[in-house]
């Protein structure tokens, strides 16, 4: 797993209290996660000063899974 | 009942006459206060009367008509309290009154800037925390007249409406984590705004006042002390009128 893929999993089970074996590539914040509506922001805003990236609300509401943040910010990382 | 001991709160506006009461009440209560102003010798004599041997009061200067300046405070405050803020009073506010055919835009633009802008850029700064910790409360000083307007404050009325409407919605989007939001809209209270008006003013003024009197600042640091307490846990997105019955919304 990548670096950025470690930090982000850290950080979703920091900020939901999940346990990691359940923070899987797949899982789904809202279905499996049990974050609601805030925690969704709050994830965002935790991986915008975790890795100095900018994600604008189009891109941030396009973040359902664990697997669309990994490749959000790589993507991001990469340009 | 209504203690706050281990509590820091953060009072704006603490050099004027609700503010300091507001402070000194919660630091009354067993709470940290930290007080913001943009006059830092008022500030400090407002301190050392709240608390002469300095114990858990800080001073924290701050233009709110600067945007940078109220995206800082909330950091500032916890960095002087050495503590996560609890409760975060906006209480600061100014008036550039005028009828409205004569309000000049900067007069407009002034009094929504620093009573609702500020305001807004405060429960921000202090909202990103207490989601976190799962409590919190903010309190917004508005006024009556947000309520019932008044000639000659189309911006300070339009301002503190505003206030209380952005209170109900930030009172929604804390609620799921045990944060509360409320607004206590004084009537007249006696403070150095209101010294200045004529025996003739007051006299119409007391009439239309059902208790009979001005309020005092101490009146609205009650409601305030009320609202920020652990016993006000159910009540959130509410607007407490402290105006001796003058209006009943």
């Amino acid at each position: 797993m990548s670096e950025i893929a470690d930090k982000v999993k850290k950080i979703v089970v920091e900020h939901l209290g999940v346990e990691e074996s359940k923070v899987t590539p797949e899982a789904s914040f809202i279905d499996d996660l049990g974050a609601d509506s805030l925690d969704t922001v709050e994830l965002v805003m935790a991986f915008e000063e975790a890795f100095s990236v900018e994600i604008p609300e189009d891109a941030a509401e396009k973040i359902a899974t664990v697997k669309d943040a990994i490749d959000y910010i790589e993507k991001q990382k990469a340009a | 009942m209504f203690r706050l001991d281990g509590k820091t709160a953060l009072v704006t506006g603490a050099s004027g006459g609700i503010g300091a009461a507001i402070a000194r009440t919660l630091h009354g209560q067993g709470a940290t206060v930290v007080l913001s102003g943009t006059r830092q010798a008022v500030l400090d004599s407002v301190a050392a009367r709240i608390a002469p041997d300095g114990a858990r009061v800080h001073v924290c200067p701050a233009d709110l008509s600067d945007p940078a300046a109220a995206d800082a405070l909330v950091a500032a405050a916890e960095a002087a309290a050495g503590a996560p803020l609890d409760i975060l009073v906006n209480n600061a506010g100014l008036t550039r009154d005028g009828l409205a055919i004569r309000m000049k835009d900067e007069d407009w633009n002034r009094v929504i800037e620093v009573d609702l802008a500020a305001p807004f850029r405060l429960c921000r700064a202090a909202l990103k925390g207490m989601l976190r910790r799962r409590s919190g409360r903010i309190v917004s000083i508005a006024s009556i007249v947000g309520v019932t307007g008044n000639a000659g404050q189309a911006n300070y009325s339009a301002a503190k409406a505003g206030m209380i409407g952005m209170s109900k919605s930030l009172a929604q989007e804390a609620g799921s984590r045990g944060v509360t939001v409320n607004v206590v809209a004084p009537g007249f209270i006696q403070t150095a705004m209101t010294d200045v008006l004529g025996e003739a003013q007051r006299e119409k003024l007391l009439a239309g006042i059902p208790l009979g009197r001005m309020g005092q600042p101490d009146d609205i640091a009650a409601a305030v002390t009320y609202l920020v307490s652990g016993e006000a846990g159910w009540i959130t997105g509410t607007t407490l009128n402290v105006n001796g019955g003058m209006a009943m919304p």
